[in-house]
């Protein structure tokens, strides 16, 4: 009797499990069609970063160590995003919010780092109304916040959610395409730093 | 330890500790490189270029299978397909629009600029 019990369990385990993997496809499908709009960003900046009608190019407004600074923190988040996930996986709650914890505030500064930039950039008159060159910079790295800003509200209710309820099912499952969703940030950003801002400093 | 079987099948695609370290350390060490090679101008402008684009390209493919686990799904391989179609757009859209672009570039010469295009080519008229 227990036995068939167990073995009706099991079933309805692996069914779940393929439901939520059903979920975890289709989230990956959106991520694929968000790397064809940034790839319509990036085709618009390869055609527009040369028109700088006399203002300044990426060389003269880029400072590089904040850049790279960006840069490894966004990337450290990524990996810590990998250790909550992790910690979720083994059902160690605490572990879990205090790596999500980590994840968000490495963004959080991120995101600073990012807006100062912004900020110095327009206060300089370099705003996106100065050239093509600035329109496309400010459209691409703009999306790219923007991501991240949602990510940040996503992994704030994620937190709570996972605080209040704990590592349920659906907790886990929005958990792991919240940390795709992150790690598919981290690897735009790699396109950014290279394309905008390396291939920038080097006046391509 | 008697984990449930949904958690252990789940942490066989969700990867281990191994991987994300390693995807993490590859990252940092390839980031780190690009970046001194860039500001130390180590090499000639385009050497540069393309060394930093190959370096790119290689920590895309560290983060989509160490971060992303990539690869590591059982067939059918419905991510790969639909991952590899995305390339296929992607490469359409972004050469398509440089070469548009270029060839609209190049149509639209004023005559000085077409005379120093061919000077440039062939030694001029």
């Amino acid at each position: 009797m227990s036995a068939v019990k167990t073995a009706e369990q099991i079933n309805q385990r692996t069914a779940e499990h393929e439901s939520d993997n059903k979920t975890v496809f289709g989230f990956w499908v959106y991520l694929m069609t968000d790397c064809v709009l940034f790839a319509c960003l990036f085709a618009t900046y390869a055609v527009l970063h040369t028109n700088t009608v006399g203002g300044p190019d990426g060389s003269e407004l880029f400072s590089m160590p904040a850049v790279l600074a960006e840069t490894l923190i966004l990337l450290t988040s990524s990996f810590t995003c990998g250790l909550a996930m992790l910690a979720a996986h083994r059902a160690q709650k605490t572990q879990a919010l205090f790596w999500l914890g980590v994840t968000a505030a490495l963004g959080l500064v991120f995101l600073a780092l990012e807006l100062v930039e912004f900020r110095h950039l327009v206060a300089e008159g370099n705003s996106w109304r100065r050239s093509g060159f600035l329109s496309s910079f400010f459209t691409l790295v703009g999306t790219h916040g923007l991501h991240i800003t949602f990510g940040l509200i996503w992994m704030f209710v994620m937190m709570i959610r996972v605080v209040r309820a704990g590592l349920t099912r659906s907790a886990l499952r929005r958990l792991t395409l919240l940390s795709m969703f992150w790690h598919f940030l981290d690897i735009i950003w790699i396109f950014i730093f290279t394309i905008v801002y390396l291939m920038g400093e080097l006046q391509v | 330890m008697n984990r449930r079987p949904v958690i252990s099948q789940h942490n066989a695609d969700g990867g281990n500790l191994q991987l994300y370290v390693t995807g993490f350390v590859l990252s940092i060490s390839l980031t780190i490189a690009a970046y001194l090679m860039v500001v130390n101008h180590t090499l000639s402008k385009w050497q540069l270029v393309y060394a930093i684009a190959v370096l790119a390209f290689i920590q895309f493919l560290v983060q989509l299978i160490f971060f992303l686990h990539l690869g590591r799904e059982m067939k059918p391989r419905w991510k790969l397909g639909v991952f590899l179609s995305m390339v296929l757009i992607v490469l359409i859209v972004v050469i398509g629009s440089l070469w548009i672009m270029d060839s609209l570039n190049y149509r639209m010469m004023s005559p000085d600029m077409i005379n120093d295009y061919l000077t440039k080519q062939d030694g001029g008229i």
